[in-house]
Formats: C-alpha cells, structure tokens, sequence
C-alpha cells in the first residue's frame, strides 16, 4: 500500500493511499464538523458542512469524500471555511423547529453545538413551516419532521446498513422529507424498530421516547457487551440515578455502530419486579428462593442420580443466547465432557 | 440491410432516385411543419385540410408530407410548398381555409399566394404585401443571418425517413470512422474542431471522450442528455423532432470513440412526438444494420435505448440524470468521481447534450477545419438560440458563435414588438443571467457570456423590453429553482426558498432595508456552498438583475414603486381627471364594477376593490388611463 505525504495545518503525516481528508484529520487530532458524514456509510458529501480548504485548489472541499493526495496541503479552518460553515448553519436553523428548551436532543444535538460554535445565535432566517406531522406510531421512538437536517443518516443506515429499506425521501426541494413509502406511518411499515435511524440522527428528530427523561449532562454511559445473542455486539448503557435508561450502539468489531431492537430498546428487563433475583427451588411444588449453594448442590445431587439411575442420555442440555460465546463453550464442554451427553443445544436463533 | 459503405451509397441512391421520380411524376410537393410547435398551433387541421382539398379537386399528383421544425415558431403553422422548377414558397400562419385557398391557388392556379408567404409578403406591412415577390429563403431575414449545422435538416426531411437522412449524407460519418479511423483519430478530430459542449457548461467534448477513452477497456456508456428544462428552450426538442438519425449517428461515432457498446437517450416524457421519432429512429437504424452487431461489417456493436424522465429539471445535471436512469432517485452525486471514469452503473459514461451529438457527423464529414473555421477564437462553430418572449420571430436560431446579439435580436429576431425599448436579454435559463442593452454589440460565445455575469447555458435566449420588470423576472426564474431543487444539499434546499422568500416580498412592497444586501449575500453563499450545478447557478438570474438593474431593486424596497409596472402590489390604475371624457367604458369593461363615474362626474377607480387586471387602461378610448 501506497503511503502519502500530506500536511494538514501544518502537520506532516503519513497516510495511506485512498484516505479521505476527514480520516486524515482525524489522525491529526483535528475536529472538523459533519452532519451527514458517518463512519460505515458511503461519505455523500450533502450537508456541505466539513469543508476544508486544500492548496492549489479552486473551490473549497468536502473533506468526507475528498482523498488525500500526495504532497497535499490542507487548511481546516480559516475566515472563508469559517463562514461558509456558518452560512450552512444558518440555512438549516431557518428550517428547524427550535425548541431546544424541551427537546430531548439537547447537549447532544449536533446542530446545537455546531450553533454554538460558529456563533449563530439567532436566526436571520425563517422558513415556512410545512404541515407535517409528527409519527409516534412507534412503540420505542418518535418522529418530528420539523426537527430533520436532511443529514439522511438514517435513510443510508436503513438501506445500506440494516437493508430494511424502510425510510426514503419523500418529495423534493424544500418539501423534502424523510418517511415511509406512501407517508405510512412507522407502525405500518416494514420498521422492524431496531432503532439504528434514532442512534444515528444528529438532532432530536428521531429520539427514543426514552429520552424525555433525561438529558446529555445527567447520564453517565457504560461501555457493555449486549446479552441478548452471542455476536457480541458492544454498547454503550446510558445510566440516570443509577438506572439504565436507554442504550447506544458502539463501534465494537461485531457490529460496527449497530444494533439490533433487542439491544436498542429491551433494557427494561434490568428493573422489571417480574425478575429474578434469587435461585428458585421447587419444594413440594411451590418455587421458593434459595441461596446458590443450595441450588447448585440441588442441580449437582439430582443430576448424579439421574445419570446413576438412567444414563448420561437421559439428561439434555439447553442454553441460552444471552450468554457469552465462551460460557457457552464451556456449558457443550460440560455436558459432552463431565455428564457425558451430545445432548445440548441452545436458543441462538434470534 | 447496409453493411458497407458501398451498401449506404447504393441505398443513398435509390432513395434520391425514389425522390427524383416523386419529383418528376407530381406537380407539386407540400410539407407541414409538424414538430410539436407547428401541431401546437394547428398543423394537423391544416394538413388534414390539404388533403381534403386535394381529394375535392381530384388531385392526385401531389405529395403531402410531414417535416419537422424549421424554427420559425412565430410563423406556425408552416407549410412548404414545392412546385417543380420554381422557387420554394413558405406559408406562415396557414389555417385550414388558408390550406384550400392555397391548394385552389397555388396548386391548381399555379400561382403562390405572395402576401401569406414567409419568403413573400407574409411578414411585410400589408400595403406592401401585395406587391411582393416570393424571394429564396435566404433573402428572408430570419434564415439569412443563419448558418444550420446542428439544424441542418431540420424542416428539410421528414424525420420519420431514414432515407432522406441518408440523402443528406446520413451515416456517411459513422462509415468514415469505423472503416477508416481509429478511436484516437476520431478524437483528435473532435478536439481539433474545439467543439464545445452545447448542454450549458462548455467543456471541450474531444477532451471529454478522451477521458472515457482511456480508462481501462471494458464496459462503458454512452449517454445523450435529451432533458431539456429550461423554460423557453426547445433546441434539442426540435433536433430529435426534425432530425433525430443525427443523434444516433452522433451518439454512435461517440460510442466507437470512447469504446462504448450501448448508450441510453434520456429524453424527458414531455416530449412525446420527439420520443415517437427517435424511437423510430433507432428501430429503422436497426433494421438497416447501422444499430447492433458488426456495423458497416466492423467488429463494432452498438445498442440504443430511451429512457423516459418524469419531468425533474434538476435530472438535467448529469450525475442525477445518472440516477435516473438507473432507476434511482433523480439526484446528484459529489464529483469526482466524473461520469467519464465513474458514472452509470460505476462504470465510464459519457454524456453530451443533444445540440452536441447533432453536431459531429458534420465535423467527421467535412472536417474540423471546416467547423473551426466558423465561430470566435474559443468557441467554434455554431448555437442554436431558442428566441423568446419580447421579439418578433420567436423561434429558433442557428448562429454562428461570435454573432453579435444586436444582429440575434434585430437582424434575425425582427427586434421587438410594439417598438417598445429593449432593455436585455435573459442566456442560459434559470442558470444564467441577463444582459443588458449596453452590451448588445457583444459578440456571443462562452467567454464573452462569462465576463458579463451570464452563460451560454442551451440555448434559452428570453429577450426583455421596458415593459418587464427585471425584479420580477428574477422571482420568476427563482421561484423555478427553487420548486426543481431537489433537497439534497441545505444551501440549494433552504437557501433558494429563503431568497424567493425575500423576493416575493419585495414585488408585493414588503421588503425592507436591508433585504438587497441579504439577497446578494446568500446568493454568493448559494452559489459557493451547493452541491451540483443547479444550486450552484440558481442564484444567478437575481445577481445579475442586481448588478445591472440595481436602482429597479431599490425603488421596489425603498419606494414600493416598479416602474415596468408588473408587480400589481407597487403600482395603482389612476383615471386622470382632467382628461377623463366621462364617456363610461372603463367602467362597464371593470370585471368587478369598481369605477364609478357619471357624465358630469370624472370616473374614479375604487383602489381598494380593484383588481389591477388593466382592462380599464385598455379600453380607455383616450388614454386618460395610467399606472401610476
């Protein structure tokens, strides 16, 4: 692999051939602004927000699909990057329902910050409100049209992603929204709900119903693998007084900014009164809490018998997907190995 | 079927044999203007009502035919009649009685009709009609100051006829390139010729092809550009009415250039007469081997197929017409990748405009040096110009690049009507910018247009008298863009819809200090900032109208006035009192009775009911009616 020379601010490093600008500047340290971009995802280059100026060249370039070349000279932040991101800014503040008092997005939303950032405190601008109406069709999260950037996100994500082709773009120009074929709502879509669209939207547009109920600075996120199947996809537990309140997909190496509706929505299981907290042993048919002693030597004492009394096929294995790949192991191994039975399986078939 | 050029010339031979004989054995030919201007205005009553007549008299010696579009839209319907060993006679405005009396007397009696002819007294005064002489073709103005390449045989042939193609040389390039030319040498040809895209943006197509030509062999494309948008433009309609063997045998040539085996026509729905043609087009080219495998016994293979677009203005630009095709939404795509290394399916693509397909067999045919002997220093060659709005000849114009638009307008367009004061004229569509009458001596070509602030664009040349309000020309324009935006980029998306905002304003005398500044700074954002051409050149049509007719904006926001009197919310009807003569007319023609007056009394307009329609100011028999 080619290795190029490229200088950014500055700096000189060392990129491999077919880097873009952004990836490059990410190796540098230096933070450049996207709305549109997202890791995994073809770079389209729409919002128009992380350009960045290379030498020699006419125009200003978007950095999220433009490739470093050699002996390239980038300049990431200047008057006329600093105003033409600026100007982005305020084109989609004028088209934004700016609620951000109430908004569940706010301290997260990326159009917030950026707002800040570039000192657009108060629009200059207002576009017509068009009559769209919000979807909360969905059991887990709602939309709000008046909300979107058009970042199309979760479009790409949909499609190109989790390939459920649920979310489009509907209309054009200004009446460009996205939605369902038809403007079906949510709930009668093909959505499967496995909320990558909500875990990619930039702003507040689509937000877990969750997500009232916290805001950014009052959570706390735990990096943890997700129970619910062996892929082991990583996530982030998003934590308010000590309880789960919602999840986030992490880059882990499994699922890459994925995740399913399991992992996305069904945390509540975590509090729910139903479960259990104890081991349970049935003493003349009533189930009653035990300690684990108690239950493992209950579970070793009759497992001897059985196996004493009819054989080790007389006893079965079954496993759940919510553990690990390697306590899975070890509980075949077990099975095959200590009671000495091919009888075992497991749940795995999300 | 034609498998050598010894086939195509035996071919080209019994065509002009078969209209030798026609000529011979009929006493006269008559050919109806049938492009879609020509049955917009009646062609099919007028052609229907030839034949009748001919079949009343019991003539039967003669042909009735179809054409396409010659260009001279004012004059439509057009008929052309043929009378062996006599000069052409061009009617204009021909109606069915028209047609008969034509037959009666031209046909039957011998003797053109002068005072309805084109090329006779049909565009003089009518006291001179009468005594005017039917003249060749090129003595007419409008055809005088032209030179057709492009439209070469346009209103010549019938488009429906690959024979008449043939007659004109048909073919005769694509032969020459595969039996004698190599790829390279096709494309050095095409660059020698400094042919320049004619779709709008002026890159060189040699240059172009080059770029397809060489990345690796494999699958490439070849596709034409036939989504013509701009309102008031119907250039490459007319071509692929009138001449659509010109586009495939130009798209073929490109195709053997760049090493392409299929190309796609994206022609827009719209234009279903030039869809009809070009598919038959394509089906005769077929038919006669010029389409498909082994061409002129070559190894070279290629395929054409239509691909219908739903009407989106913004699938003009070639990446999203790209989507298009591939079934995809119309939108664009970042460049580069460049369609010539990455473009339909990821694979090479071509794609050039209609205007620029029609205008390389004649360069393969009679050389490059021949088209760069015609045109300025970089812009060879000719352009269609589709002339509209406040000239007299509207229609189409083929001129030599470098033509001054005082000659486009005066000389071929026959000035403007009324003799009201020209005041400039609109290029490139909503994409370019206007001129104003200071520059009318400005020779046209892409660098000229360029240093005024404006473009070649296709071809769209809307030309503005005193009466047009040059603020709300803009909005006009804007409000176009801003409705085919396609919503993919914010600046484009919002930024347009915010100046219309500001815009609409401004003609209904809302605007406020301030918006001029505002309007010219996101224009300049818009145009820096946008994704693909559309937004990059929308704001364009406001920019220009400000750099030229600033003080037209400032009196709309400071004053509330305009002064073209268009904008209905800036101007009031006023009965002068003094010169009112009481006579009542403005008030019974007033649609919503709002004058009122009696014979003692001056009338008076009641302003707060009227509608600002103007029938009062039009019926005032005294002119005692004014905006004011």
């Amino acid at each position: 692999m080619q290795m190029l020379n490229v200088t950014i601010d500055g700096q000189r490093l060392q990129v491999k051939e077919g880097t873009t600008i952004l990836e490059a500047c990410e190796l540098t340290g230096v933070e450049i602004p996207t709305l549109c971009y997202l890791k995994h995802l073809a770079p389209e280059g729409s919002c128009r927000m992380c350009v960045v100026e290379v030498k020699g060249a006419r125009d200003l370039k978007v950095s999220c699909a433009t490739m470093c070349d050699e002996g390239m000279e980038v300049v990431t932040m200047n008057e006329k990057i600093y105003a033409w991101r600026r100007f982005i800014i305020e084109m989609l503040l004028a088209d934004h329902h700016i609620d951000c008092f109430s908004c569940s997005d706010t301290g997260q939303c990326k159009l917030y910050q950026y707002a800040l950032d570039y000192g657009v405190n108060e629009p200059r601008f207002k576009v017509e409100a068009r009559d769209w109406e919000k979807d909360e069709s969905n059991k887990f999260f709602d939309y709000d049209p008046h909300k979107c950037i058009l970042c199309r996100r979760c479009v790409r994500v949909c499609n190109e992603r989790q390939n459920n082709h649920t979310l489009s773009l509907n209309g054009r120009g200004i009446d460009t929204v996205v939605g369902m074929p038809f403007n079906e709502l949510f709930i009668d879509s093909n959505c499967v709900s496995c909320g990558n669209c909500v875990s990619v939207c930039p702003t507040g547009a689509l937000s877990t119903k969750s997500s009232k109920h916290y805001r950014a600075w009052e959570v706390t996120k735990t990096r943890t693998t997700c129970s619910y199947c062996a892929v082991g996809c990583q996530m982030d537990l998003v934590v308010k007084k000590g309880k789960v309140v919602g999840v986030e997909p992490a880059d882990g190496h499994s699922n890459k900014g994925l995740l399913c509706v399991k992992g996305k929505f069904a945390y509540k299981f975590i509090d729910h009164p139903d479960r259990l907290t104890t081991p349970l042993i049935r003493k003349d048919g009533v189930l009653e809490p035990a300690s684990w002693d108690e239950a493992l030597d209950c579970v070793v004492d009759n497992l001897q018998r059985i196996k004493a009394e009819s054989g080790p096929d007389a006893i079965a294995g079954f496993s759940s997907s919510r553990t690990t790949n390697e306590d899975n192991y070890a509980f075949m191994k077990m099975m095959r190995a200590a009671i000495g039975t091919n009888n075992v399986d497991n749940c795995a078939r999300v | 079927m034609i498998r050598t050029l010894q086939d195509l010339k035996e071919f080209q031979e019994r065509q002009e044999e078969r209209l030798r004989q026609q000529e011979a054995t009929t006493r006269a030919q008559i050919f109806v203007g049938m492009g879609t201007c020509g049955i917009a205005a009646g062609a099919q009553d007028v052609y229907d009502a030839i034949c009748d007549e001919l079949k009343k008299r019991n003539i039967e010696d003669v042909v009735v035919a179809q054409t396409g579009c010659i260009g001279f839209c004012a004059q439509e319907p057009l008929a052309e009649v043929n009378l062996p060993g006599s000069q052409k006679v061009l009617y204009g405005h021909v109606d069915p009685e028209k047609a008969r009396e034509i037959v009666a007397q031209h046909i039957e009696g011998g003797k053109a009709v002068s005072q309805w002819a084109v090329n006779g007294g049909g565009m003089l005064a009518e006291e001179l009609q009468a005594e005017a002489q039917i003249v060749d073709y090129n003595e007419v103005p409008f055809f005088k100051h032209q030179v057709r390449i492009a439209l070469r045989n346009c209103g010549v042939i019938n488009p429906e006829s690959l024979g008449e193609y043939t007659v004109r040389d048909g073919y005769r390039s694509l032969a020459k390139v595969l039996t004698e030319m190599t790829p390279a040498e096709v494309i050095e040809e095409i660059k020698k010729s400094g042919l320049r895209g004619r779709g709008g943006g002026g890159f060189s197509t040699g240059t172009k092809w080059d770029f397809a030509h060489k990345q690796p062999p494999g699958q490439k494309y070849i596709v034409c550009n036939a989504d013509e948008g701009d309102p008031g433009a119907f250039m490459d309609r007319s071509i692929l009415e009138g001449d659509p063997h010109s586009v495939v045998e130009g798209m073929a040539i490109g195709a053997y250039a760049i090493g392409a085996n299929k190309g796609y026509v994206y022609c827009r729905a719209e234009y279903p007469i030039a869809v009809k043609r070009l598919n038959l087009a394509i089906s005769q080219a077929k038919e006669q081997g010029l389409l498909g495998k082994n061409i002129f016994g070559t190894d070279f293979e290629f395929d054409l197929e239509v691909r219908l677009g739903a009407g989106a203005f913004v699938c003009g630009e070639e990446t999203a017409l790209l989507a298009s095709i591939e079934g995809e939404r119309g939108e664009p795509r970042l460049r580069p990748p460049y369609p010539a290394v990455s473009g339909l399916w990821g694979k090479p693509t071509i794609i050039n405009n209609v205007e620029t397909f029609a205008n390389i067999a004649p360069i393969i045919n009679k050389g490059s040096g021949w088209f760069g002997s015609i045109g300025s220093d970089n812009s060879k060659g000719t352009k269609v110009f589709a002339l509209a709005g406040e000239i007299n000849n509207i229609g189409l114009a083929e001129i030599p690049m470098g033509t001054t638009l005082r000659e486009v307008i005066y000389d071929i367009g026959g000035g403007v009507p009324e003799g009201k004061r020209f005041k400039g004229a609109q290029t490139g569509g909503p994409s370019g910018g206007c001129i104003p009458a200071e520059y009318l001596d400005t020779p046209i070509d892409y660098d000229n247009l360029a240093k005024l602030g404006t473009i070649m664009g296709s071809g769209g040349l809307i030309i503005m008298a005193e009466d047009t309000c040059m603020v709300d020309l803009a909005r006009f324009f804007l409000d176009f863009t801003q409705e085919e935006s396609c919503g993919k980029c914010p600046p484009c998306r919002v930024g347009t819809t915010v100046m219309l905002d500001m815009l609409n304003r401004i003609v209904e005398g809302k605007g406020e200090a301030g918006d001029l500044e505002k309007l010219e700074e996101l224009g300049k954002n818009i145009k820096a900032a946008s994704l693909c051409g559309l937004g990059q050149t929308a704001p364009n049509p406001v920019l220009s109208t400000m750099r030229y007719f600033r003080e037209e904006y400032e009196e709309h926001v400071r004053d509330k006035k305009c002064r073209a009197g268009v904008c209905t919310a800036l101007f009031q009807y006023y009965i002068i009192p003094e010169k009112c003569k009481r006579c009542g007319i403005c008030a019974k023609v007033c649609p919503v009775q709002c004058i009122s007056g009696d014979r003692k009394t001056p009338y008076v307009i009641d302003q707060d009911l009227c509608i600002k329609c103007g029938a009062c100011m039009e019926a005032c028999p005294f002119d005692s009616i004014i905006k004011r």
